[in-house]
């Protein structure tokens, strides 16, 4: 029995941690930005396949299976960089506009991205063979974790300190919520709102990234997975609070682990469980658990 | 009056497309034609009041099963009855969703349709017993006006007598939201959308007005998804799905929201070009996304936009 308990709260927290990095960074970007990025489900899919590539190219080369962790996360962060594109590229004309011009940008995106992924890793789910068990498995009251599990928890845990301390303890996090609060004050102030957003942005687009590419080891990259986390990412940052840092902590433990509980007790209500609180959150409570915090 | 003229001439040239036009054409006018139906309904909410909802696939979906569940569930196959029952469903069902979406405008309103949407293509999913899951349900070909044309081959009926009805439909459903938006209810919801202050202040029920414009709209989504289901004799949750809704949106802004008939250009547009390009290329996301992208940033009047001389600035504030 709490085998099997242990075992659903795992997989729970292990979905939770990816779903953490995505809502981040779909936090930091509505935050500072206001905009909300549907395109932030692309980003991890991109992580994603940028992950496999650069895991096979690694181990092709004749690097040892089990530092695969580095050139992956290497990888997941580097493409972040496509951030950088986007926002000058695309986000930046918009920024002035009605939060419908901005929505649908980033919808163009989802569109774009899919069809980019598709082009240059085909259609073929891609995966990274047999990497996930090389940390071996451990016991935890009677249930067995994969190793990689626990450490994309240690990582993702280690990423929301960090995020923690850069948006409190330095100056580049006090800008960055100094823009969320007020942008006309913080731009009067002297802060060039070209380069935060662009800052910004990237980060956000490497946390999505990242997440991406953590995943990978456990499961295939499918161009299909974007939309289908957008959708859970979204209901974290609704039910944790848009904006908000702790809401998207605390929202992907909720949903990584209730979806998680839903799927071992009775699998016809998956996602149905979610989305009822997201409706339930948005009616009584739009703001969220911790709405309203800055960034 | 070039407006009469252009549209007397579209008008004409729909009269005639089946016994000109190739019939591989004429077919892919029974999807426009459905979304033309869904997305007059979704502009009254879009253009006409300002709300930009994420979630009205949900709407389709549920007009296109209760189609579904009409022809084979029940035995009822008469066209009529499944439009009919489709928007009083669809009705039904906008009615306590529209009650809490309209509380919220903005970004909230749109989080909340998607999430609703996410809902009903999350139910038609895993319920297979009642929905048929992923396969989705057939839909049997329908009764037109009381006939049963099961004898004649089906393109034939499609490309004649379901044809005719579906633009009967389209007429129709122009004809009455062109009766609404120019009806002081209509008025109402543009003076909400413009400043929602000032309209409580004379004494216009926001939510309330808000609340019908989505109901009137969802009716209309469900109408058009009843729509959809004859020509590819299939209905599947992905009808639901929210980038079908995002899709939705899409389509009107491609032909300018800000006009009566943009949405509908907008539909034609998307279809065509849609067809056209998946033609040449497989990635027509690829290509659609930039598209999406250009109009959003250059030219955010649409299609419309183009052929009227109002500045995008203008609108861009929607």
């Amino acid at each position: 029995m709490t085998q099997h308990v242990v075992n659903v709260v795992m997989s729970g927290v292990f979905h939770a941690a990816i779903l953490f990095l995505v809502a981040a960074g779909l936090q930091v970007v509505f935050g500072v930005q206001k905009i909300f990025n549907l395109a932030c489900g692309s980003f991890y899919a991109l992580g994603a396949y940028v992950g496999v590539s650069a895991v096979q190219a690694f181990t092709d080369a004749g690097g040892p299976p089990w530092l695969f962790v580095l050139p992956l996360a290497a990888a997941g962060l580097a493409v972040g960089a496509v951030g950088v594109i986007v926002e000058r590229g695309l986000l930046r004309f918009v920024y002035d506009r009605d939060e419908t011009f901005q929505l649908l940008l980033t919808f163009a995106l989802i569109l774009m991205m899919e069809d980019a992924i598709r082009l240059t890793w085909g259609t073929a789910p891609r995966s990274t063979s047999a990497l996930y068990l090389v940390y071996g498995q451990v016991r935890i009251l009677g249930a067995i974790v994969p190793v990689y599990n626990l450490i994309v928890i240690g990582a993702s845990l280690a990423i929301a300190l960090g995020i923690g301390w850069l948006l409190t303890r330095t100056a580049f996090g006090r800008i960055i919520r100094a823009t969320a609060d007020n942008r006309e004050m913080a731009e009067a102030l002297g802060v060039d709102m070209r380069r935060v957003y662009a800052k910004v942005f990237t980060l956000g687009t490497a946390l999505g990234t990242l997440g991406g590419a953590l995943v990978i080891p456990a499961t295939a990259a499918m161009s299909e997975m974007g939309i289908e986390l957008i959708v859970e990412a979204f209901a974290v940052v609704v039910i944790g609070g848009l904006g908000s840092m702790r809401g998207a902590f605390v929202g992907a433990l909720i949903v990584g682990v209730l979806r998680s509980v839903a799927i071992s007790v009775y699998p016809e209500l998956e996602m149905l469980l979610i989305y009822l609180i997201v409706i339930a959150v948005l009616v009584l409570r739009p703001r969220g658990l911790f709405g309203g915090a800055a960034a | 009056m070039t407006g009469r003229v252009v549209l007397a001439l579209a008008g004409a040239a729909a009269l005639a497309f089946p016994l000109v036009a190739p019939t591989y054409h004429t077919l892919l006018m029974l999807p426009f034609m459905a979304y033309g139906v869904v997305l007059l309904g979704l502009n009254l909410l879009f253009g006409y009041s300002g709300l930009v909802s994420f979630g009205h696939a949900l709407f389709i979906g549920v007009g296109a099963y209760a189609g579904a569940f009409l022809t084979g569930r029940v035995g009822v196959r008469h066209l009529e009855a499944m439009v009919l029952v489709a928007v009083v469903l669809g009705a039904l069902v906008a009615m306590p969703v529209g009650a809490l979406c309209v509380r919220y405008v903005k970004i909230y309103f749109g989080m909340l349709t998607l999430a609703f949407g996410m809902l009903f293509y999350t139910f038609l999913l895993k319920f297979y017993r009642l929905t048929g899951g992923d396969e989705g349900m057939p839909v049997l070909r329908p009764f037109l006006l009381g006939r049963d044309l099961g004898a004649i081959p089906k393109t034939d009926y499609l490309a004649g007598p379901y044809y005719y009805y579906c633009l009967a439909v389209l007429v129709v459903a122009a004809i009455c939201m062109w009766r609404i938006v120019h009806s002081p209810f209509g008025l109402c919801l543009k003076t909400i959308r413009d400043n929602p202050v000032k309209a409580e202040s004379l004494g216009v029920s926001v939510t309330r007005y808000r609340w019908y414009a989505f109901v009137i709209s969802a009716m209309y989504a469900a109408a058009g998804g009843a729509l959809l289901g004859p020509p590819t004799g299939n209905v599947d949750p992905t009808l639901a799905y929210w980038t079908h809704s995002g899709n939705l949106v899409f389509m009107t802004l491609l032909g300018g929201f800000g006009s009566f008939f943009g949405p509908l250009l907008g539909a034609f547009a998307f279809i065509y070009l849609q067809d056209f390009v998946m033609s040449v290329v497989p990635y027509w996301r690829l290509i659609f996304g930039a598209i999406l992208a250009i109009i959003v940033i250059f030219a955010p009047a649409g299609l419309m936009g183009l052929f009227t001389r109002r500045r995008p600035a203008e609108v861009s504030r929607g």
